[in-house]
């Protein structure tokens, strides 16, 4: 069978975001085209951002079997998150 | 403003409005027929800015032809001979090759043209142009990498795209054949001479071409008759019979 | 639907008793909501059926931008033609998010494009109808994408991770496809009487198959169970065209239309229209190739494909070419 082009993750920060967050993935002949794809594929070309592309094969995941140990320790740190607090209502929006 | 001749102006935005109207519609042919799906959409965008472009264009020209027709009348309801578009946009697609091959002949005009039009004298052409030169920098550097890609391929990719140049190249020169219209658009200030700028897009599109290891055929004839409407090719027509029927079938009605 | 008559493992659903630990693990968390993920273990059949769902979801998509696609050129002003063609660039769009999510299965989009252009695959029946007149883009941006919705929103909640992030990103993009239809067919419904007449004809023509869209009755189908017990279905056919019925009536009404279904009436016991069935039988035959259009929309799928094989190839050479200069140079 002929040869597919290779799959891309498609990352994109959008006008007022402060990150990339991953829209989804294509395929493309190489890195450039990649870019021009996920701009005509997944921004329908709004000005202002920024895209990564990674070719999908080298991305490492973390194992299923590690969503325990990766992901607890962080959730049983509730201070974290500012809903931990109370705080009065006089002292205003905080 | 007063001493612009207003025929020269309607014809001048004509020009513009009916290459974009009929490019647009060329390549808004390829939706759901091309090679891959990313192709398949990034093609409808480039048709997209065109369509969009050309309301803006015809727009103006119904405006200063001033006879309270619309944009709409103005695609729909004038004849082969009233159309101002190059002979290289109504040529038939092609293969894939032949028709990114002419969008990138286009967009390399368009991108050394529309950014002077910016300056226009006339507010309404510098706006218009304004927002074109963003969408058609896009398209240049997109139909450039594919043009690169495609001629610098395969074997077969490379004989196709050799193919190709040698048939639009013909087609290449009118637009830069200047008459008076562009003259009384030059000394007004509403547009440069296409003219002068033949070097330029010699620069680009010899740079491009080379890269894509393509040989520009040494004939220098050029086709002529699409600009000033003299003699369309007789693909123009059919082009029409399709895009105009609804509204000469069922004239007046709302849509 | 866009994914009809699916066919899962075809064994009745396992009790929890019968299940591995595995499986029970699975089942468990599906109850729970919790999105399935590509490199999760999951049921073979699981994979197998969504591989099949999903790719001919993906498969409607682009054989859906065809019937649409055939107006695109002929679209009676500069407006209309930007919409529809936005509309069905859309649809590409739309394949193209879901064959991406059956890749996260193990299966290629070359896989699954072959497998449609050879006809072991299929997509939905409703494409196989022919788009005569221009009301036909207003009928099939009210109808089919109208009842192509109610079946996409209930699947944003699938269990399977990527397939439920395609549709939650489709169900967006698709807001407007319904409503630009419809605004076709309030123009000609209110137009001249050549436009009435069309947009008439129009839902003559498209109300049987639209209601075919969803597939004939499942409640007592193995299949249907075990893909509701799974969450890659969330409604019974039954369920979606009755709500189909009940939301498109009033539609019509306001458009002063008529649907053509003498047996259509309110109950007012049930609270449901009652409507008559749409005729099984040429569903199957459209099913088994025979509907008006099968042949013209495969050939036109193969030949764009075909068409388009020294472009693919001819962009990866240049790449891989590219790459070897780089590596050459380092
Ligand atoms: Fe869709
Ligand atoms: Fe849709």
């Amino acid at each position: 069978m002929k040869k597919e082009w290779p799959l891309w993750e498609v990352f994109i920060r959008g006008q007022h975001g402060l990150n990339h967050r991953h829209v989804g993935s294509l395929h493309a002949p190489d890195a450039e085209t990649a870019i021009l794809n996920a701009r005509d594929v997944y921004t329908r070309r709004n000005e202002g951002l920024s895209i990564w592309v990674v070719e999908a094969r080298h991305i490492s995941a973390s194992a299923p079997g590690d969503k325990g140990p990766l992901f607890e320790p962080s959730e049983s740190k509730v201070y974290r998150h500012p809903t931990f607090y109370d705080i009065p209502k006089d002292v205003g929006h905080m | 403003m007063a001493q612009v001749d207003q025929k020269a102006l309607l014809e001048f935005v004509l020009r513009q409005g009916d290459n974009t109207l009929v490019l647009g519609h060329r390549v808004s042919e390829w939706c759901g027929h091309a090679p891959v799906l990313e192709e398949d959409i990034a093609l409808a965008n480039t048709a997209l800015d065109l369509i969009g472009q050309t309301q803006m264009w015809l727009g103006l020209a119904a405006e200063i032809e001033g006879e309270g027709h619309s944009a709409d009348d103005m695609a729909y309801l004038r004849d082969a001979w009233d159309f101002r578009n190059l002979l290289l946009v109504e040529l038939p697609n092609g293969d894939f090759g032949r028709t990114i091959l002419r969008q990138f002949l286009f967009d390399a005009f368009s991108a050394i043209y529309l950014p002077l039009l910016t300056k226009s004298a006339d507010p309404r052409v510098a706006e218009i142009a304004a927002k074109a030169t963003k969408e058609v920098a896009y398209h240049l550097e997109r139909s450039a990498q594919t043009v690169v890609g495609l001629g610098d391929g395969s074997e077969e990719s490379h004989a196709r795209m050799q193919e190709a140049l040698d048939y639009l190249w013909p087609y290449v020169g009118e637009m830069f054949a200047s008459d008076s219209v562009d003259q009384a658009m030059a000394e007004a200030g509403i547009g440069p001479d296409p003219a002068g700028l033949r070097a330029e897009y010699d620069a680009l599109i010899g740079r491009v071409l080379s890269e894509a290891t393509l040989r520009i055929p040494e004939d220098s004839f050029a086709h002529k008759g699409g600009r000033n409407g003299y003699m369309h090719t007789e693909h123009l027509g059919h082009l029409l019979t399709q895009m105009q029927w609804l509204q000469r079938a069922y004239p007046g009605c709302e849509w | 639907m866009y994914a009809q008559m699916v066919k899962s493992t075809g064994d009745a659903v396992k009790s929890r008793e019968d299940m591995s630990d595995d499986e029970r693990h699975f089942q468990d968390k599906v109850d729970a909501n919790i999105k399935v993920e590509p490199r999760d273990w999951m049921p073979d059949d699981y994979r197998k059926t969504l591989i099949r769902q999903i790719g001919q979801h993906a498969h409607s998509e682009i054989v859906g931008q065809l019937p649409e696609g055939n107006w695109i050129t002929r679209a009676p002003t500069l407006e209309r033609k930007a919409i529809l063609l936005a509309k069905v660039q859309d649809e590409a769009g739309h394949g193209l998010y879901l064959y991406c999510a059956a890749e996260t299965l193990g299966v290629t989009r070359d896989e699954l494009t072959e497998k449609l252009l050879s006809g072991r695959m299929k997509y939905s029946s409703i494409f196989n109808y022919p788009t005569l007149t221009w009301a036909d883009m207003g009928a099939v941006g009210w109808l089919v994408d109208g009842a192509a919705i109610m079946n996409q929103v209930p699947l944003q909640r699938t269990s399977y991770g990527p397939y439920s992030r395609a549709m939650v990103r489709i169900c967006k993009e698709e807001s407007f496809h319904q409503r630009q239809g419809y605004a076709i067919m309030m123009k000609m419904a209110q137009g001249s009487p050549a436009q009435r007449k069309m947009a008439q004809d129009a839902l003559n023509r498209m109300w049987y198959p639209s209601l075919m869209m969803f597939g004939p009755s499942d409640k007592d189908s193995v299949h249907s169970a075990q893909s509701m017990a799974w969450k890659i279905k969330i409604n019974t056919n039954d369920e979606l065209r009755q709500k189909f019925v009940n939301e498109t009536v009033p539609q019509a009404e306001y458009l002063g239309l008529t649907i053509p279904d003498e047996n259509l009436k309110f109950n007012e016991e049930t609270g449901n229209y009652d409507f008559s069935q749409p005729d099984w039988d040429e569903f199957f035959e459209v099913l088994k190739g025979n509907g008006p259009c099968n042949t013209d929309r495969l050939n036109a799928r193969r030949k764009a494909w075909d068409d388009g094989a020294w472009v693919r190839e001819g962009l990866l050479a240049h790449a891989e070419k590219r790459a070897a200069a780089k590596v050459a140079a380092e």
